[in-house]
């Protein structure tokens, strides 16, 4: 098995988007040729993370087509579908492609039109990745599960489900901060300076998660190029190595032994490090999958970068800020930067590789650049967990 | 000639791998009756049904009825539904620890304004059902328990 890294890496602004789904990846995908200095023709396979195409534009099989869109050829070209961590499954594959030898240079990424699809029909969707014949006659929603995982971290921690919300709320706070700063955000600009009460006041979603303990609905794509590690330094004086990678399959919600510490992602996490062969005291910085407020609290226990149930409490006490001990989302996350769901695991990627070379917005950039570097993503209500953990050198 | 009997593959997909299907066990729930099933193996109860064991993934596992008694170990207030749900809102899906021990999600019958965190741990019994009439992506009638607080 051979090392990978990355040479080149793409995003589109995310948001709403006129631009076609293959468009948008097509866009990524460009950016990122351009940035590792690579043509259409050295593309030997590519792999998207997609995840509701059939329902934003009536179009599966978008792997084919964004293939022929950027005319790489008759090469393999598959979707990968994990809901929101599709992408990150798909990178994940893509390496192991690479490491196996079997291919040279690949295009990974993801794409996601879910805005597009207004509220109504877009939440159905999402809930797509419920257990249909549990959860589907129960009527939940993602904001729904998480308001439940919500509920019991504050009786499971014996935190009163009020000051929880006020911690919740530094969550959104510091997301929309670091996505006001991010030009590629969907809220850029905005939404920089919310306070406690912005959050918890807001219009209530799945008690007690309101409007701004979630993420949004967007549009955009994200795209990385691929190549074994002995090559990189052939296209880009800042390759990034993908040391290791992990993940994780849950079970319907009634299944899960505990909502707070969902097994799917402990276990994906602990594979990820034990390939990287690194710990969390190693990791210099996190983009990871906050969805909502609570999840981020979650992600950040099930990783080991905190004991179970004081993410909360460090949240709010700014140690996951900037300055903090671990910097967490400082692309503004799903919360502020936007969440089109099958791009999201490449997105995160995107601006780890960002961060690695000081190519951050100001801001958001931490300062040393970081050595080592970790995403976590998850797709449904803990159904799908991928993890990968990057650094500016080999292991 | 070479090749299988054909009798041969006939038995062979006959044999059945599934003890309570997921429509006998919605049929169930519309009978007012909470059905799982029990393992030879480990004596545990699963339900909703699964070809296997939820506990220890033994095959060997016999039709029975849950009390449909529990505690609520969790639940939301939903505001913001999905497609198909506009009219339920607000509505109360919780999770239910049965007394046999796997949890169950249905939704609790429970005044929306007023529930609170202190249902969670409460005793609660299978009242009813919620019928849900489907969608073009879901079709057909379905059904979730509905449980009520008897404490
Ligand atoms: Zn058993």
């Amino acid at each position: 098995m051979r090392d990978v890294a990355i040479i080149g890496v793409g995003h589109t602004k995310f948001g709403r988007a006129s631009k076609t789904s293959l468009e948008l990846f097509s866009e990524a995908s460009l950016q990122a040729m351009d940035d590792a200095g690579v043509v259409g023709t050295d593309i030997e396979a590519l792999f998207q993370g997609a995840a509701l195409p059939g329902f934003e534009e009536g179009q599966v099989m978008p792997a084919a087509f964004s293939a022929a869109e950027l005319n790489l050829g008759p090469i393999p070209a598959t979707r990968y579908e994990g809901a929101c961590a599709s992408a990150t499954v798909a990178i994940r594959d893509a390496a192991m492609w690479v490491s196996s030898g079997e291919c040279d240079m690949v295009l990974a990424g993801g794409v996601e039109k879910a805005l597009t699809m207004g509220t109504a029909f877009a939440t159905r969707t999402f809930a797509m990745s419920c257990h249909a014949p549990t959860e589907g006659p129960v009527g939940l929603t993602f904001p729904g599960v998480f308001a439940m995982a919500a509920r019991r971290y504050s009786k499971e921690y014996d935190i009163p489900l009020d000051k929880l919300r006020e911690k919740m709320a530094h969550v959104s706070i510091k997301n929309h901060g670091h996505g006001a700063l991010n030009p590629l955000a969907q809220f850029y600009k905005k939404m920089g300076n919310l306070k406690v009460e912005d959050v918890v006041n807001s219009m209530m979603v799945a008690d007690p998660l309101t409007l701004m303990d979630c993420c949004p609905f967007s549009d955009g794509a994200a795209a990385l190029v691929l190549c074994p590690a002995e090559d990189a330094k052939k296209y880009t004086d800042d390759p990034v190595y993908v040391l290791g990678t992990g993940q994780g399959s849950g079970s319907s919600l009634s299944k899960m032994a505990d909502l707070t510490k969902p097994v799917s992602r402990i276990q994906s996490a602990k594979v990820a490090f034990k390939h990287a062969r690194l710990e969390p005291k190693d990791i210099d910085i996190l983009e990871l999958h906050d969805c909502f407020t609570i999840a981020e609290l979650i992600a950040l226990e099930c990783l080991g970068f905190f004991e179970w149930g004081e993410a909360a409490e460090a949240t709010a006490q700014g140690e996951t800020d900037i300055d903090g001990k671990i910097p967490t989302n400082m692309s503004g996350g799903l919360i502020g930067k936007g969440h089109p769901i099958g791009a999201t695991g490449a997105s995160q990627v995107y601006w780890m590789v960002k961060q690695m070379r000081g190519e951050a917005a100001k801001g958001n950039q931490i300062d040393p650049v970081p050595e080592y570097g970790m995403t976590d993503t998850l797709g449904g209500d803990f159904g799908t967990l991928c993890h990968i953990i990057l650094g500016r050198t080999k292991k | 000639m070479v090749g299988k009997e054909q009798e041969e593959i006939e038995k062979e997909l006959s044999k059945e791998y599934v003890t309570l299907t997921y429509a006998d066990y919605e049929e169930g729930l519309k009978a007012g009756k909470l059905l799982g099933l029990k393992c030879a193996a480990c004596g545990g109860i699963t339900c909703h049904p699964m070809p296997v064991c939820q506990w220890c993934s033994d095959r060997r596992l016999e039709k029975i009825e849950l009390s449909g008694e529990g505690e609520v170990t969790t639940f939301t207030v939903i505001r913001v539904a999905s497609e198909g749900f506009e009219h339920d809102v607000p509505y109360i899906p919780c999770l239910v620890k049965t007394k046999e021990g796997p949890c169950v999600v249905g939704w609790l019958d429970f005044d929306a304004e007023s529930v609170s965190q202190d249902v969670i741990g409460k005793q609660v019994k299978m009242s009813g059902i919620h019928t849900y009439n489907g969608d073009k992506f879901f079709s057909g009638e379905h059904v979730c328990p509905v449980f009520k607080i008897t404490e």
